[in-house]
């Protein structure tokens, strides 16, 4: 077959399924994003499972957003800990402008003082909370998670935790083994004269009674370790706005 | 011109005198679950065959995916065969399949996002199994379109049947349940730390139930290298039942 003969069948051939894959994508660009957002949204509300009546992961995708526009106040804050206008998100890079629209993996590539972070206000019939985000590194990829912190802005509420590629049955249970995560619930970020100390993540068997550290997963030492670690800086992160609120909290009471 | 007139002429006549579904294309379908398994006797797309396994539900989409793939690309491959020019034959065929490929990770993230979230690259993937390519290079490249569609399915059910059969082994022993993750998940042995304490209480009033709440997952199962073993173990079961196998490969 002559050259230009080959030209033209890769020509057309490339040419339609440019076409076919570029229509189906548009058309189901809604929708996908849509489901993106349900599927962080069921992420962030893993944090507050103890305060909803259903586990987010088997709510209803109506449900999600039902208590995500109607019980969830979303704000981003930069580093100073101020809360950051629309405008000021979209300059930041996101061009939803809405705080739920900051990729958290994308800030992590930022210079530290370029960052800014989204918090979550939850309100239920059992009081408020403040959910962040956090992300970090386990062993083999990255790690994030969500935490979720009780109206006195110290204690601990809930979390839950993602993973890249940990590995499974050992650095995956941060995810799978809903006792991890629940290791957190009612461990303290502030000791009593109000240093910031986070929560550390200590070899399995060590931790009764000590409400700033909890058990760590055997044989996952690496992302135990990158779990703490993540608290420590992804809280850190977000100190500034804390200690305002409990300065706010202070003169209130 | 008027070779192709003749080709056609004579795929009507051959069309009209077998049935739609004949030996032929019985053989085509059932083959490659037993004798030319893709995994267990030609040994291709071991690697997702390793990867996706450790669930019994990403597998079970994986195994759909990928039958959807090797179906239409054979399929779409034999319609343009004598169309196709020989220098870019290998780049043609990529296109379809990383079509079709793309088509399956776009519905996926439609309709079903955390098992495409869950599936990630593996889906991606699809376009470099080697049974895909194999098929179409094999079979395809030669044959009409009808039969190739039903060598392409029989190949797609060969690897997805072996992909379940591994995952369902894999899951049970390491996770202890079934389907996790689908809304039909089944505990079979709930030796999640999370139920271990209720599986006692229940064990200590049925009276059964207590082996399985001895049992402690088996982290092995979760890892790729049970993949591994287990496909081995099918390979040597197959092959100790049809001694005839043995030398093929």
């Amino acid at each position: 077959m002559s050259t230009s003969k080959v030209i033209q069948f890769v020509v057309i051939m490339t040419a339609g399924v440019a076409l076919t894959l570029a229509l189906l994508s548009t058309s189901w660009k809604e929708q996908s994003k849509l489901n993106e957002a349900i599927f962080n949204k069921r992420a962030i509300l893993g944090a507050v499972s103890d305060y909803l009546n259903e586990d987010p992961k088997v709510m209803s995708e109506e449900e999600v957003l039902d208590i995500f526009s109607s019980k969830v106040q979303q704000i981003a804050l930069d580093m100073n800990g101020n809360i950051m206008e629309k405008e000021d998100i979209i300059k930041a890079g996101y061009k939803g402008g809405q705080p739920e629209n900051i990729d958290m993996a994308k800030e992590k590539k930022k210079p530290e003082a370029e960052r800014i972070f989204p918090l979550y206000v939850f309100n239920s019939d059992k009081g408020k909370s403040y959910i962040l985000s956090v992300r970090g590194n386990g062993l083999w990829d990255e790690i994030w998670g969500n935490i979720a912190l009780k109206d006195d802005l110290n204690t601990i509420a809930g979390a839950a935790f993602d993973h890249k590629a940990e590995t499974p049955g050992l650095g995956a249970e941060i995810k799978d083994n809903p006792t991890f995560p629940s290791r957190f619930k009612g461990k303290k970020i502030f000791t009593e004269e109000g240093t910031y100390v986070s929560v550390d993540v200590k070899k399995a068997g060590g931790t009764a009674g000590n409400p700033y550290a909890v058990d760590g997963i055997s044989g996952a030492t690496v992302t135990a370790n990158g779990v703490a670690e993540m608290l420590e800086r992804g809280i850190k992160y977000y100190l500034p706005y804390l200690n305002k609120q409990v300065a706010a909290q202070k003169t209130k009471g | 011109m008027s070779e192709s007139t003749l080709t056609t002429t004579e795929e009507n006549i051959k069309v009209e005198k077998e049935p739609l579904f004949g030996k032929t294309e019985k053989k085509l379908l059932l083959d490659p679950l037993g004798d030319t398994n893709p995994i267990t006797i030609q040994v291709l797309g071991i690697c997702s065959a390793l990867a996706v396994t450790s669930l019994v539900y990403p597998s079970v989409v994986m195994a759909i995916a990928v039958v959807f793939v090797t179906g239409f690309s054979s399929l779409i491959t034999s319609l343009v065969r004598n169309k196709i020019p020989k220098q870019v034959r290998m780049i043609v065929q990529l296109v379809i399949i990383a079509t079709l490929v793309t088509i399956v990770e776009l519905t996926l993230r439609r309709f079903n996002y955390p098992i495409y979230k869950q599936l990630s690259v593996y889906i991606g993937l699809i376009i470099t199994n080697c049974i895909v390519m194999g098929r179409l290079e094999a079979y395809s490249m030669a044959n009409r379109p009808w039969r190739a569609f039903v060598d392409g399915l029989g190949n797609g059910i060969g690897y997805g049947v072996i992909l379940i059969m591994v995952a369902v082994i894999r899951e049970i022993f390491g996770k202890g349940t079934l389907f996790a993750g689908s809304p039909i998940q089944i505990n079979i042995i709930g030796a999640s730390n999370a139920e271990i304490g209720y599986l006692i209480n229940t064990a200590a009033e049925s009276g059964i139930g207590s082996w399985f709440a001895g049992y402690t997952n088996n982290n092995l199962m979760v890892l790729p290298a049970a993949a591994m073993f287990i496909i081995g173990v099918l390979i040597w079961i197959q092959r100790s039942y049809r001694p005839t196998l043995v030398d093929v490969s």
